[in-house]
């Protein structure tokens, strides 16, 4: 087998390989171009538009190591890698640099790390080692024993409290749940038992609630968020976008950027930066790419042809889906604004890291499944 | 590993799931593009509006600021709506313009409105003139296509229903001033803040303050809202429960009447200010309505400063009432025991000097007892010559004279127990042994407040506890509606031991029932008492009848009752008013009475209803 590796090693990209790097490289660029956009005024020595650039170059080296060692070799250290990942949580509970209200950060040197962003690696590589290792028989074994894995992250981040990260956190389990598949009996029943208390426990406890109080419990949870949408930001960002109309309005053209009635336009409203100054042209352009780059995640996820190779697509699919969904619904006043970046497209260090990684991993994935024909 | 068939098994199954995930991932990222498509295209024209004209206005949303309670949960301070007029510099076309044509519509000069619009940016939204009438309001509102820009908007007033009682307590708000805005205390706040700017309103506003609110609003041409987009609705300040018992702080404030002076009453065991008195007051309600600069200019130059605080910021030679600590410091030095007499001729040869008593004959054969009771100033003028200046001082510290008390009102003065290093220091003069003798009876350079008084009567009430004023009972908090008692004030134990403050408190009662303080003495209830005469010229020839008032001495008197089981400590101080004994210790008998009274509802009240009323006439 590591011989027919090495066989495939030497082969190169091939054409869909290179057209995956290339929707990679166009959405990273629209980030960094609309980054640009909102900081032409940061007159500093290493402005933000080129630590992205920076991020971008850290990252695809990051990219290229992904996708160069055998998934195979990289899943024996997936539990190492997640109790690393949980030590480092716990390190941020401790000794965390605040920063708005909840503790995301961990200082190396001049960096600030943010764990949350990249125990989720750990956590696809070991859900993938998992399932791909395990009999599909019995419930305890399919739904417990994955659960009381991924518990432990989720509460950390939830505690940070980072409600937005936490949910994209539990989304990468949910999606894997779903592919590898319960017993249809299991499944079946839980949705059933779901819908029948639901309408009990949302119209009983939540339901009867003022629409203040749910945002009080909310923003209790996470008080960086507006839970509502209904804030500031929420409507700021509507009318960025909106009025971007057809064409939008130009590079440096975003009157509500650019004169600052949207703030963090560089992180986590960057869509609506974008959504101004190219409009729905360049929006549905944007969301376009994002769909090939799913489907040919997908794509791999469907060729592959061992389950351990299989779920770790779905999960590096579901990080990133969950992302571009929750932000843009966030953004364009959809879902509540919980603080979700724009996979790709937002600043930070980290989340580039971490998503760069995880497309090495497709990439990886893909380039393996030759191997076992 | 598995067998390669169940892998394959696996993986169609796998497969087949993934199709419905693909299809599901679709849907939603073209449900996102329709959203784009509704925002972009369908609404696109009225969110570009939007951005074109800036038509949302952010409007601050003023909170609540928290209410004041008396212990009893009787209302001190809360809100009233009332009316705010504001310019929105955005939508002011031409701001010379607004200036000249406001004042034909509103009580404003164009002087001052300028000064209000200077120097402030295009966006800015500018608070022009505070509880505008009805009147005005309705004017403007009728004009408004020639005031673009000017709107009116109901904010919270403060208003204080008991008027001017207890003004120097509840203290009153303002608009934050321009020095204010600089003081990096007040960093978070905008221009056009109320904020509290004396008493309790000012020590603890960031408390009372609330957190604002935010309403973005769509508005018209001309600046009128049109509707609200968004609420962020402002949380109200935490109220205050004030230790303080209304009752007794009112009928404090209308024993002084229309004299000058102050009257503290606290319970001695755990520092709980009762009533904190201070005469002339003023009406924080006209001061929280924005006052003219006149009438504020009015007010600092009032020579009887009705804006001071006398009860912890007028600092009085504490007179007689000082015997009390000089009597402790006897008695715990051992210099002169309780039986130990000495005879009294009315004067009291020092070097060149003699130092009269207060009766020209003296007091004939003097112990401790008597000389408190009669207030035998020859027999302490001899003690503080035995003791010197070193450990008067040292028992002066230790009764709480000469620092603050930290009660939690701002600008709390801390008298002065002077030292022959604070001399030289202060007035570059050495110390002269004379003036070791002037302090033994309260005068000379040692000054105390009212509250510090109050607090030396409570020491020895108490035999030996000194308690950190506590003016806050509890604080309700908005953001959870909990009630939160505040802590226990910080008790101090003074070293003397409990024998001697019993000596102290058999002198003190016989000051009542025998001495200075005859009409003190109250049917219904022990008292212990100081009288003290607090000289204003310094070298008092003679006393006269037509000496002009502002010259004439003020009255003390320091009291605890009851003597059995103390409960409360007074001290009274009345500015220009003579003898303690005739105009202080009655107003102290009757807050006595009365405090008696609250706490004994039991009792038949017929009899302590008339010395009531008598009281009310004094005032």
């Amino acid at each position: 087998m590591s011989l027919m590796n090495d066989n495939v090693n030497r082969r190169g990209l091939d054409a869909f390989d290179w057209c995956f790097l290339g929707v990679i490289l166009a959405i990273i660029s629209m980030g960094i171009l609309s980054i640009y956009s909102v900081s032409n005024t940061d007159t500093s020595a290493f402005p933000v538009y080129w630590k992205q650039t920076t991020w971008m170059g850290v990252g695809l080296v990051a990219f290229m190591v992904a996708a160069g060692i055998d998934y195979h070799r990289l899943v024996r250290w997936s539990y190492i890698l997640y109790g690393l990942g949980l030590l480092l949580l716990i390190l941020v509970v401790i000794m965390g640099k605040s920063s708005r209200g909840s503790q995301r950060w961990i200082p190396i040197g001049p960096f600030m790390m943010q764990p949350s962003e990249f125990i989720k690696i750990p956590l696809i590589l070991t859900l993938a080692a998992y399932y791909g290792t395990t009999s599909r028989l019995g419930w305890i074994k399919r739904i417990i024993i994955p659960s009381l894995i991924v518990l432990p992250g989720f509460l950390l981040i939830l505690k940070q409290p980072d409600l937005g990260s936490s949910l994209g956190f539990l989304s990468i389990f949910i999606l894997i749940l779903l592919t590898v598949g319960m017993k249809s009996k299991a499944f079946g029943f839980m949705i059933l038992a779901g819908l029948m208390l639901f309408p009990f426990a949302w119209g009983g406890v939540w339901g009867s609630l003022h629409s203040y109080q749910q945002d009080r419990i909310l923003s209790f949870v996470d008080p960086s968020s507006d839970p509502g949408g209904k804030g500031y930001h929420g409507l700021q960002s509507r009318i960025a976008i909106g009025s971007g109309q057809l064409l939008g309005k130009g590079l440096h053209g975003g009157t509500q950027t650019q004169f600052k009635f949207l703030p963090e336009g560089h992180t986590d409203f960057v869509f609506a930066v974008y959504a101004e100054e190219w409009g729905f042209l360049g929006s549905v352009a944007l969301l376009t790419l994002y769909i090939i780059l799913f489907l040919m995640g997908l794509e791999i996820a469907s060729k592959t042809k061992d389950v351990m190779g299989s779920l770790l697509a779905v999960g590096v699919v579901a990080m990133i889906g969950f992302g571009v969904i929750v932000n843009i619904a966030m953004t364009s006043g959809l879902a509540p604004i919980v603080g979700i970046p724009l996979p790709l497209m937002s600043y930070g260090g980290s989340a580039m890291v971490v998503n760069l990684t995880g497309l090495g991993l497709l990439l990886n994935v893909k380039r393996r499944r030759l191997s076992l024909i | 590993m598995l067998d390669s068939s169940r892998q394959a098994n696996e993986l169609a199954d796998i497969q087949s799931r993934l199709l419905f995930i693909k299809i599901g991932l679709l849907m939603i990222l073209v449900l996102l593009g329709l959203r784009l498509w509704q925002l972009q295209i369908r609404d696109g024209p009225h969110y570009q509006e939007l951005a074109r004209d800036n038509r949302t206005r952010t409007v601050a949303l003023e909170p609540a600021r928290g209410l004041l309670y008396d212990r009893n949960g009787l209302l001190l301070a809360n809100n009233i709506p009332s009316f705010q007029l504001y310019v929105s510099l955005e939508d002011v076309p031409d701001r010379d313009h607004l200036i000249s044509q406001l004042p034909r519509f509103i009580e404003i000069d164009e002087e001052s409105l300028a000064g209000k619009l200077a120097k402030k940016g295009r966006r800015e939204r500018v608070k022009i003139k505070g509880n505008v009438t009805l009147k005005e309001a309705a004017i403007v509102e009728s004009h408004r296509l020639d005031l673009p820009g000017v709107f009116i908007q109901p904010e919270y007033q403060r208003h204080y229903p008991l008027g001017t009682y207890a003004s120097h307590v509840i203290g009153y708000v303002g608009e934050i001033s321009e020095t204010q805005l600089k003081d990096p205390e007040y960093a978070d706040l905008q221009a056009g803040r109320i904020i509290g700017q004396f008493g309790v309103e000012r020590t603890f506003d960031e408390e009372l303050l609330g957190e604002p609110g935010q309403e973005i609003i769509e508005v018209d041409a001309l600046g009128y809202p049109k509707r609200s987009l968004s609420v962020n609705r402002p949380i109200a300040g935490d109220d205050f429960y004030l230790t303080l018992d209304i009752r007794l702080q009112q009928l404090a404030d209308d024993l002084l009447g229309e004299e000058s002076g102050s009257i503290v009453a606290l319970d001695p065991w755990n520092g709980d200010i009762l009533a904190l008195a201070s005469r002339p007051g003023f009406n924080p309600n006209d001061l929280s309505g924005g006052i003219s600069q006149k009438e504020w200019n009015q007010l600092l130059q009032d020579s009887r400063h009705p804006l001071t605080n006398r009860a912890i910021q007028g600092q009085y030679p504490p007179g007689s009432t000082f015997k009390i600590v000089m009597a402790s410091a006897l008695l715990d030095t051992q210099t002169m025991g309780a039986q130990d007499s000495m005879s009294c001729n009315g004067v009291f040869p020092f070097g060149k000097r003699q130092f009269r008593d207060w009766k020209k004959w003296g007091h004939g054969t003097v112990d401790l007892k008597k000389a408190l009771a009669e207030s035998c100033d020859v027999y302490f003028y001899k003690a503080g010559n035995q003791l010197g200046i070193d450990s008067i001082a040292r028992y002066s510290r230790q009764f709480g004279l000469g620092e603050k008390t930290g009660i939690p009102l701002p600008s709390e003065r801390s008298g002065l127990v002077p030292s022959p290093e604070w001399k030289t220091k202060a007035k570059g003069e050495p110390w002269y042994p004379g003036e070791t003798i002037s302090i033994s009876i309260g005068q000379g350079y040692l000054t105390a407040t009212p509250l510090q008084m109050a607090r030396v009567a409570g020491v020895v009430a108490t035999k030996g506890k000194l308690a950190q004023p506590r003016l806050i009972k509890a604080r309700r908090l908005r953001a959870t509606g909990n009630m939160q008692e505040y802590p226990d004030s910080p008790i101090r134990q003074l070293p003397i031991p409990a024998h001697i403050f019993s000596t102290i408190q058999e002198g003190l009662a016989a000051v009542v029932t025998e001495g200075t303080a005859k009409r003190a003495q109250s049917e219904l209830v022990s008292i212990a008492g100081k009288t003290g005469t607090a000289q204003v010229v310094a070298l008092k020839i003679d006393p006269q009848e037509d000496v002009p008032k502002k010259h004439q001495d003020h009255a003390w008197f320091v009291a605890f009752a009851p003597v059995e089981h103390p409960k409360i400590a007074v001290a009274v101080l009345v500015e220009h008013m003579g003898h303690g004994g005739s105009a202080a210790a009655p107003l102290a008998k009757t807050l006595i009475e009365a405090f008696m009274h609250f706490h004994e509802p039991q009792r038949p009240s017929t009899p302590r209803q008339s010395s009531l009323d008598n009281a009310q006439l004094f005032g």
